[in-house]
């Protein structure tokens, strides 16, 4: 469903700020593949999404979704085939308009926009049915600004934006970090629903080891730009988070795993 | 009491030219609060319209035709400055900054086209005595069918209908997401470059057929009619806001509201001229009125209102 080959990423090239983010990072996601991404600051986890979503070019390799090469697609044209939710919850939603408007234009993801109505009669009764599912109380506030919103209430409404047309790729990018514990884990707990209901081949970031242990069937680790562990079937599920410190420790050889990845 | 008097006395007037500079304030709403930049076009693409529409009158063309005309021009422009940011990936200030520029010395040449004895014009009169004018400011205080001021107030309803329409529709509502959240936007396939070309396209042709009105009402095109009309727009928007953001919620409300701006706005022109000033002083005055009116919100944000809460972070409990 993913398919990325041999891609590199460098920041700022030829400066002093220059940063090579990604080093030769290949993956390839099966359909329905739920693999959660777990990494210190700077190991190029978000680097990999963003490239993934086309928020800018790579330097080098492909990337095709769903068997379509999108290596050189602007983002707004990937967005046919990937739902996104992002890290700052202000950033998956239009604050000034109201929540039903908001799910209206992700409705339209992928579709070409004419001067038809933005939203029908027949949308807002679907959009307050699939506000239902995420037990918040937002079915009743279907003309509310989207700004009046909590954190937790807008990654909700993006998450359910993201999958309103099924995506062939969901792009997670630590959307519970800004959260409190419990919203957090009632975000979290609203993802597994929504991603085995449509069985949806997902990419999570998250920071804490216990999710990215607990969620999907199979867990990356990257470190420097590269992926360093790959763990998927009997082998993911059977993980603890002390079998994944000493793994991380052989495959790249350091011992500063404890240090990057528990203060990441 | 003679003051007074001659204040209302003057009212219609300033009711007629807040009435086409609302057409020219909707234009500046559609940049400035919907889609977020600010465009220095319109102080060209004011003129542009005016020039256009002078002309085409001045050479005997139906009104209404010379009106479109002057819409289509001043779309033009804005698709000019829209190229500039998102194309050429200029910032959209100095993007609008150029085109304006640009336009003075084109509109200097549209006013002296068919003229054999000049290559550059600085004016173009048209007289209601010689050729038909849709709007003059002549017939403001006739209770006729001629009076300005009906006219005025039916093309600014079917601006506010249509555009009530048009944001409405999906290319409508996408225009508005990219304003609100560009990001957003983005994820969710829109074309964000798109649509900002397309909110200035729309805007600059606002702006032009105000300039169009403007050209016929006061009987003339100037090269200089939309020197700060950027400013003069953003007073009407924001006098309008101030006043009434609480009652008109409406999007189309907020339309209007900006045309009740510009009315007040130049009532309140009136009454200072009428107390003494000069018409020269009002750049200053103008320039004023919009500080304040931009400074009582951040004040009131800083100094009167709680500070929000930051967002908690979750707490590192991995392991």
């Amino acid at each position: 469903m993913l398919d990325v080959k041999n891609i590199y990423k460098t920041f700022n090239p030829g400066t002093v700020n220059e940063k090579t983010a990604l080093r030769g990072v290949s993956l390839t996601l099966n359909d329905g593949d739920f693999v959660t991404v777990i990494g210190g600051n700077g190991a190029g986890k978000s680097t990999l999404l963003n490239a993934v979503a086309g928020v800018w070019p790579v330097d080098e390799g492909t990337i095709s979704v769903g068997g379509v090469d999108v290596t050189r697609l602007p983002e707004h044209k990937r967005a046919k085939y990937i739902g996104r939710v992002f890290q700052d919850p202000m950033m998956g939603t239009a604050a000034t308009m109201q929540i039903e408007e908001n799910m209206a234009l992700a409705a339209r993801r992928g579709r070409a926009r004419t001067l038809r109505p933005g939203i029908t009669r027949d949308e807002r009764d679907h959009y307050r049915e699939m506000l239902k599912i995420l037990d918040l109380g937002l079915e009743d506030r279907l003309t509310s600004k989207v700004g009046l919103l909590s954190g937790g209430q807008r990654q909700a409404l993006t998450l359910l934006m993201a999958t309103l047309q099924k995506p062939q790729l969901l792009l997670l990018d630590e959307h519970t970090a800004a959260l409190d514990p419990k919203t957090a884990a009632k975000v979290l707990d609203a993802t597994e629903r929504i991603v085995q209901k449509d069985h949806l081949t997902t990419l999570m970031i998250t920071h804490n080891m216990k999710d990215a242990i607990v969620h999907g069937n199979r867990l990356i680790m990257m470190y420097e730009g590269n992926i360093a562990l790959d763990i998927s079937g009997e082998e993911k599920k059977k993980l603890t988070v002390e079998d994944l410190l000493a793994k991380f420790g052989q495959a790249t050889g350091s011992d500063e795993a404890d240090d990057k990845l528990l203060l990441g | 009491m003679d003051f007074l008097l001659s204040f209302l006395n003057s009212l219609p007037g300033a009711a007629g030219q807040g009435l086409a500079w609302g057409v020219m304030a909707i234009g500046v709403y559609i940049t400035y609060r919907v889609l977020d930049v600010a465009d220095l076009t319109v102080d060209g693409s004011l003129a542009t319209g005016g020039a256009v529409c002078a002309l085409l009158i001045s050479m005997g063309v139906n009104p209404w035709i010379a009106m479109l005309a002057a819409l289509l021009a001043g779309m033009l422009a804005g698709l000019a400055t829209g190229m500039f940011h998102t194309l050429c990936g200029i910032p959209a200030i100095l993007s609008g900054i150029l085109t304006q520029l640009a336009l003075y010395s084109i509109n200097l040449r549209i006013m002296a086209i068919g003229d054999a004895s000049a290559k550059t014009k600085s004016s173009l009169a048209i007289s209601v005595d010689r050729h038909s004018l849709l709007v003059s400011s002549r017939n403001i205080r006739k209770l006729t069918l001629e009076n300005p001021l009906l006219l005025l107030a039916l093309l600014v309803a079917a601006v506010i209908a249509v555009l009530y329409w048009f944001f409405g529709t999906e290319q409508g509502s996408a225009l508005r997401a990219t304003g609100s959240n560009s990001n957003m936007a983005r994820a969710q396939g829109i074309n964000t470059d798109r649509s900002k070309v397309l909110g200035l396209v729309v805007s600059n042709g606002l702006v032009a057929l105000a300039g169009a009105l403007l050209a016929q009402y006061q009987g003339s095109s100037t090269i200089d009619m939309g020197r700060g009309a950027i400013v003069i727009g953003l007073a009407a928007v924001i006098i309008g806001e101030v006043l009434l953001s609480g009652v008109f919620r409406n999007f189309a409300l907020k339309l209007l509201s900006c045309v009740i701006g510009a009315i007040i706005y130049y009532a309140v022109i009136t009454l200072v001229l009428r107390l003494g000033l000069e018409t020269t002083d009002l750049k200053l005055l103008t320039a004023l009125v919009v500080a304040v009116f931009l400074t009582i919100p951040y004040w009131k944000g800083k100094y009167f209102s709680k500070a929000v809460k930051p967002a908690r972070k979750e707490e590192n409990t991995h392991a």
